[in-house]
């Protein structure tokens, strides 16, 4: 059996005195589509923050296409393929679209000392970001200014800014947040062109999306896995449907 | 017809000739054409004055490469023109006068100080940023005090000018003025080519975003340390003009106050674009000029000036040619 | 070695008189969020208020209680007029505006009082030494600045931490819209703060009147020095502001004191006498240097922040 792209084991991290993340374990194989849901405050958004680099962890180890990556930086991990996109949208907002785009792929291209050259003119820049932009069906847009993007559009750009790189796992961060039931289905719609040809972990609130695109499901509690599986069996877990689900659905499943 | 269009390579858009684009290159003109109103008044004021605005923005658009591109905050400037002024003085006082041993130094010194301060500096942010780069200009303004040798708290006479073995003359005024008017023109298009390079999108992701930059996979450290170097060295040549320009230095030119005027200048102008400088220089040393010639108190009117430009101009005088603002 | 404490003695006094700037430009910074290059300007003047109406009235004590009330309209007409409409903007709109007031108040004051400085005399009973310890004469007037200062302080301290002013003025550091919530005229109490700033940067500037002469552009060297000490300190926090301007104090006096004579040791005459003042001042800048450099949010980082 081959190593699965992302490994993660024992994975801890607390705030004062609150557990963000307990002893994580989990496993993503390339090629799938795995969500982590779990309430508010289950601890998702650290999971990221540890996956991503910005936060370190005080134990537990992060192996990452073969190699340990737990005290790797932010932009070391980026480089590797373990690419990010955030709940809050965070872009480049005085740029324009394809600009956010565009340093995106340049920063996949080795390093940046080009002093001379307006690499706005440099084909090898300016066209995969188009790319990437089509991708997500911004391209009518790219000379738009990102504060003059629409939200929605805006978390499309996330997406195209994160695919730019052309990573090997794309962690998403809750990408429907804020987001219309219309736009929320466009989103839906352009994830799951994009599931085979990128590794996804999803974190995700919103039911519906998790259910329609994931391969593999997490549930976390209080910085817990308490489930992991394929999504007909964490549907009928007991535990998830008491911690979890509960609340909701209970009722109608 | 077409042939002639080819040659150009790229025909003009048609919208390039626009205001925005109108004001700098009036001034540039203006600026262009004083030593000819000079001679035919017989004026050698003009000359003093402009060439002066014309040193400052210098100084002024490397500030604004650090500061409104690379949203670095420098608030010790003008130590970069004192040491570039100081090198000249200094290697004139030991007997070098030649320009291409004492230019060189100046732009050298000036950018091993900003490599210094940048990589203690730029690991803090705003404000203490604003502050840690103060503390070295100051550190820097006591140096010059206690050099002793150097003219100490008073300054020091620079004797005579840099020689450039007869290529060009600086004590002819006129020289010296076209000299600062093409160093002028240079570093603008530096600044120019340098923020729309590979390396300038990297510095103005780092102003507007920094954690999405570490996102897609760059630590902006050492192209913000390589910026703050460039943005020195210019800084540190338009010292080495001014040395020239005034023949003489003292610790007063890189009091914080000079480091504030700078600032003063840049945001005035309108900070990230490029002519904003440029801009900000003329308006703010005009303005002092004309208020002395009028008023015994200029600060009087330049002091709530600046105030309701702080208040009510987001963006400077380039913002008012819908320059969009950097913050 | 009683030299040695006399200089000590000197570096709490200065110490105590940048806390007193720096505790006004720390409440300032940390409550609004400002950077009040037009501190200093309150602090010249606190002095030329100082001077004037104690020649006015031909009292000391009569003088500086007018002078501290007049620094403190000054301060709340300046913060309504001129730095209200400036909160919530760039920091580097700040410098501007504030650069901008801070060469008015030096035309000003240049208009009304004339170029040529004012001394502000001491009344006699002020003018003599103190026993101290065997042996150790020290000015009266020097050890008033002190404990007047460190009486200040502990008022300071108390209201900020017993009182419902000092509550909101906590609680605005940490939390601008809670507060507002709460229903607290935040207007109002962005006035009192910034009037309360400006009557310690009177007071600290008067006190210093009588030791050097009151002039132009007396706020900005010390300005900075006050800057320095909210940063060693850490923005927002008086404690901090405390510890560093006692630090800060005495370094700058100590160095004063006793460069030349080490210097000496090892150069000229003259050398040494002019190296010293600018290694010692430069020793402060170094210190500031070195504190951001391993500590970036300051020795006392205000917890919110």
């Amino acid at each position: 059996m081959t190593e699965p792209l992302l490994q993660v084991d024992g994975l801890t991290k607390r705030f004062g005195g609150v557990v963000a993340a307990d002893a994580i374990a989990l496993d993503i194989a390339a090629g799938e589509c795995h969500a982590v849901i779990g309430p508010n405050g289950a601890g998702k958004t650290t999971l990221i923050g540890l996956l991503a680099g910005e936060i370190a962890p005080e134990r537990g180890s992060i192996r990452f296409d073969g190699r340990d990556v737990t005290a790797v930086a932010v932009h070391r991990r980026s480089q590797l393929g373990l690419a990010r996109s955030f709940q809050i949208t965070s872009l480049f907002a005085d740029f324009t679209a394809l600009d956010n785009v565009a340093l995106a792929v340049q920063a996949r291209s080795g390093h940046s000392f080009q002093f001379w050259q307006d690499a706005r003119r440099q084909a090898a820049l300016r066209e995969p970001a188009l790319q990437a932009l089509d991708a997500v069906g911004l391209a009518a847009r790219a000379d738009a200014r990102v504060d003059r993007l629409s939200h929605g559009e805006q978390r499309q750009l996330e997406i195209a800014v994160a695919l730019a790189g052309k990573p090997r796992l794309l962690l998403l961060d809750e990408p429907m947040a804020g987001l219309g039931a219309d736009e929320s289905a466009r989103m839906v719609a352009m994830l799951r062109r994009l599931k085979g040809d990128v590794t996804m972990l999803l974190i995700e609130h919103d039911m519906e999306t998790v259910f329609a695109l994931a391969d593999r499901i997490t549930v976390l509690v209080y910085g817990r896995v308490i489930a992991s599986g394929d999504p007909l069996a964490v549907r009928a877990d007991a535990a998830v449907r008491e911690a979890y689900l509960g609340e909701q659905d209970a009722r109608h499943v | 017809m077409k042939a002639a269009r080819k040659a150009f390579g790229v025909p003009l858009p048609a919208s390039w000739f626009t205001p925005r684009a109108a004001l700098p290159a009036l001034v540039l003109v203006i600026l262009g054409l004083v030593p000819v109103y000079a001679a035919a008044t017989g004026d050698p004021f003009a000359l003093t004055l402009f060439g002066r605005i014309e040193i400052l923005s210098i100084a002024a658009v490397s500030l604004n490469l650090i500061m409104g591109y690379g949203g670095m905050a420098s608030f010790g400037h003008a130590a970069y023109l004192g040491i570039g002024g100081y090198a000249v003085g200094i290697l004139w006082k030991e007997g070098i006068a030649s320009g291409f041993v004492q230019w060189p130094a100046a732009i050298a010194v000036s950018a091993l100080f900003a490599l210094v301060v940048g990589a203690l500096s730029l690991r803090t942010r705003g404000v203490y940023f604003i502050m840690i780069t103060l503390a070295f200009a100051q550190m820097v303004y006591y140096v010059a005090q206690g050099l002793d040798r150097y003219g100490g708290d008073d300054g020091m006479t620079i004797g005579g000018r840099s020689s450039f073995a007869g290529i060009v003359n600086l004590n002819n005024a006129t020289q010296l003025y076209y000299l600062c008017f093409a160093l002028l023109l240079a570093s603008l298009f530096l600044v120019w080519r340098l923020v729309n390079s590979r390396f300038g999108l990297i510095i103005q992701g780092a102003r507007s975003n920094e954690r999405r930059l570490r996102a897609i996979g760059i630590s902006p450290f050492r192209y913000k340390l390589v910026c703050f170097v460039i943005a020195g060295g210019l800084c540190g040549l338009s010292g080495a003009l001014l040395a020239n320009h005034t023949n003489f230095i003292s610790p007063a030119m890189m009091y914080w106050t000079r480091s504030g005027d700078l600032m003063v200048m840049v945001i005035l102008g309108g900070l990230g674009s490029l002519f904003g400088p440029l801009l900000g220089t003329v308006t703010y040393l005009l303005l002092e000029e004309a208020l002395s010639r009028v008023t015994e108190y200029p600060g009087l009117f330049i002091g709530p000036a600046l105030l309701l430009v702080a208040i009510f101009m987001h963006g400077g005088i380039e913002g008012l040619f819908g320059a969009r603002r950097r913050d | 070695m009683l030299y040695f404490i006399e200089q000590c003695l000197n570096g709490v006094q200065l110490g105590m008189l940048l806390f007193l700037l720096a505790a006004g430009l720390t409440l300032i910074f940390g409550i609004m969020d400002l950077v009040n290059l037009a501190h200093g300007s309150l602090y010249m003047l606190g002095a030329y208020f100082a001077a004037t109406f104690a020649a006015f009235t031909d009292s000391f004590v009569l003088g500086a209680l007018l002078a501290l009330v007049a620094t403190a309209i000054c301060g709340m007409v300046l913060e309504v007029i001129a730095i209200r409409p400036l909160y919530g903007r760039p920091h580097l709109d700040h410098v501007l505006g504030t650069f901008g007031l801070l060469l008015f108040f030096n035309e000003l004051v240049r208009l009304v009082w004339g170029p040529a400085g004012m001394t502000l005399s001491l009344p006699s009973e002020m003018l003599t030494a103190v026993q101290i310890i065997p042996g150790l004469y020290y000015p009266l007037y020097r050890l008033v600045i002190i404990l007047v200062a460190l009486a200040v302080a502990a008022l300071l301290y108390v209201v900020v931490m017993r009182t419902r002013l000092g509550m909101l003025i906590r609680a605005g550091a940490s939390n601008r819209e809670m507060v507002g919530a709460l229903g607290v005229n935040i207007k109002l109490l962005y006035t009192l703060v910034f009037g309360l700033g400006a009557t310690l940067a009177g007071f600290a500037g008067l006190m210093q009147a009588p030791i050097l002469t009151v002039q132009i552009g007396m706020g900005e060297n010390i300005l900075i020095l006050a800057f320095v000490v909210i940063i060693i300190g850490g923005i927002g926090s008086i404690r901090g502001a405390f510890v560093a301007a006692l630090i800060v104090g005495l370094i700058d006096t100590l160095g004063r004191a006793f460069l030349p004579d080490v210097l000496h040791s090892m150069l000229s005459v003259d050398a040494a006498l002019t190296l010293a003042p600018a290694i010692s001042s430069m020793s402060i800048y170094m210190l500031m240097a070195a504190v951001l450099v391993f500590r970036p949010e300051g020795l006392f980082p205000a917890a919110s922040r």
